[in-house]
């Protein structure tokens, strides 16, 4: 069976991309220790050595619209592109091309629906920065086989908090179960609080800094329980109107463990929201 | 009233860089013409299938024409969206990095929890 090798929860910033290859009197004065950062987090999948990402994310309104909105989505391709015009347009991310592994994606498919979740699929994807941004920070090279999964943070009707938990639990029994001899990462994005479009957007720091601190709590001990205890939809509108991201937080606990420690955290309090990254090696980093 | 009638602008303007440039400098004309020709298109159809049936009440429609993102905020527009496309149209006018951002913050100060229901 494949192995589970790393499981990874980081923040996803699109601005990270521009910051980090500016030069002169245009790189900002946070870029220096943020690069530092995500090349010591890099070092913690480096170090994996994966052969497939599963890669978790949002789509935020690029390919997936009201008119037909999944819930969870998985990709089934031989290829994903990337990016988008107003992505490139916004935060200048170059367009990119990644490689599908089709056969872990059909696994997770089959065995995901007769679990229990009735995932959305989709056979021609092209991904965002939720997807992305992880590539740029923790691969570069852009170099290993993905499979995209799509979840919805974004649009109401959301699913529940416990549902995102439940889902992150059996993608790492379909990852554990896949007839395979590869070595897996599941690496997924989302956010701490955070405000877009509303009155606290852009302050000096993250809109909830409290909440932050409880949250970087809750995952780095892997606190399941006592996240699901606090954490509602109808809460998770007190820290900053974009904060539902922290589902897919909450979907990564689910992968690592109820009581699972991460083996690696930092954070990195930026103006207007607070970067985290967190690893766990499912076992425990001996490879 | 139609949250994602709004919404569906927003979307459908903010991924043409044309059409970004044309709702910049003649607000009232791209969404009279939006409305008349595109409200009802089914995004993922051809031409011929349409709706019949989606229109702007006169607030949403006179928001929409005059750039006027807080009625758009308390209209339960989706945030994300409305950001997104007023950044590509004004983020150019302010020297100051992150300058457009900080005004739009300043010009939704008013609001506080509950914000709008944004469900469509």
């Amino acid at each position: 069976m494949a192995e589970l090798v790393a499981v990874i929860a980081s923040t996803h910033h699109p601005f990270y991309y521009r910051a980090s290859t500016s030069t002169g009197e245009d790189r900002p004065p946070f870029a220096d220790e943020w690069v530092r950062k995500v090349e010591a987090f890099r070092e913690t999948l480096t170090k994996a050595r994966p052969d497939v990402l599963v890669m978790v994310g949002s789509d935020h309104f690029h390919q997936l619209w009201l008119d037909n909105m999944p819930q969870f989505l998985v990709g089934k391709a031989p290829f994903y592109d990337a990016n988008w015009y107003n992505e490139e347009r916004e935060f200048g991310l170059p367009r990119m091309t990644l490689a599908g592994q089709e056969d872990l994606s059909a696994h997770v498919l089959r065995e995901g629906l007769d679990a229990g979740f009735d995932l959305a699929f989709s056979n021609e994807l092209r991904i965002d920065h939720s997807i992305t941004c992880p590539i740029i920070t923790l691969r570069p090279e852009a170099d290993l086989p993905i499979v995209p999964v799509y979840t919805n943070i974004f649009a109401p009707p959301l699913p529940q908090p416990k549902r995102f938990v439940q889902l992150g639990r059996t993608i790492r029994e379909l990852v554990e179960s896949w007839p395979s001899d590869q070595r897996v990462a599941v690496i997924g994005t989302g956010h701490l609080s955070l405000e877009l479009g509303g009155p606290r957007q852009f302050g000096p720091h993250g809109p909830d800094p409290q909440f932050d601190q409880k949250a970087v709590e809750w995952i780095s001990s892997g606190d399941i329980e006592g996240c699901l205890a606090e954490v509602t939809l109808d809460s998770l509108h007190a820290p900053g109107n974009a904060t539902h991201g922290f589902m897919d937080f909450m979907l990564m606990m689910g992968v690592a463990g109820e009581g699972r420690k991460a083996d690696y955290v930092d954070t990195y309090d930026l103006f207007h929201t607070m970067e985290a990254y967190f690893t766990w090696y499912p076992d425990g980093g001996k490879a | 009233m139609s949250k994602y009638l709004l919404d569906k602008f927003l979307f459908t303007v903010d991924r043409d860089a044309e059409l970004v440039e044309r709702y910049r400098e003649q607000p009232r004309e791209t969404v009279t013409w939006w409305e008349a020709e595109h409200a009802n298109r089914l995004l993922n159809c051809v031409d011929a299938e349409r709706s019949t049936w989606l229109a702007f009440d006169d607030t949403e429609r006179e928001a929409l024409a005059t750039h006027d993102y807080p009625t758009l905020f308390a209209l339960g527009a989706h945030p994300f969206l409305t950001l997104t496309l007023f950044i590509a149209m004004f983020e150019r006018d302010h020297a100051e990095p992150l300058g457009f951002q900080k005004e739009y913050a300043r010009r939704l100060a008013h609001f506080s929890l509950p914000y709008p229901d944004i469900a469509t």
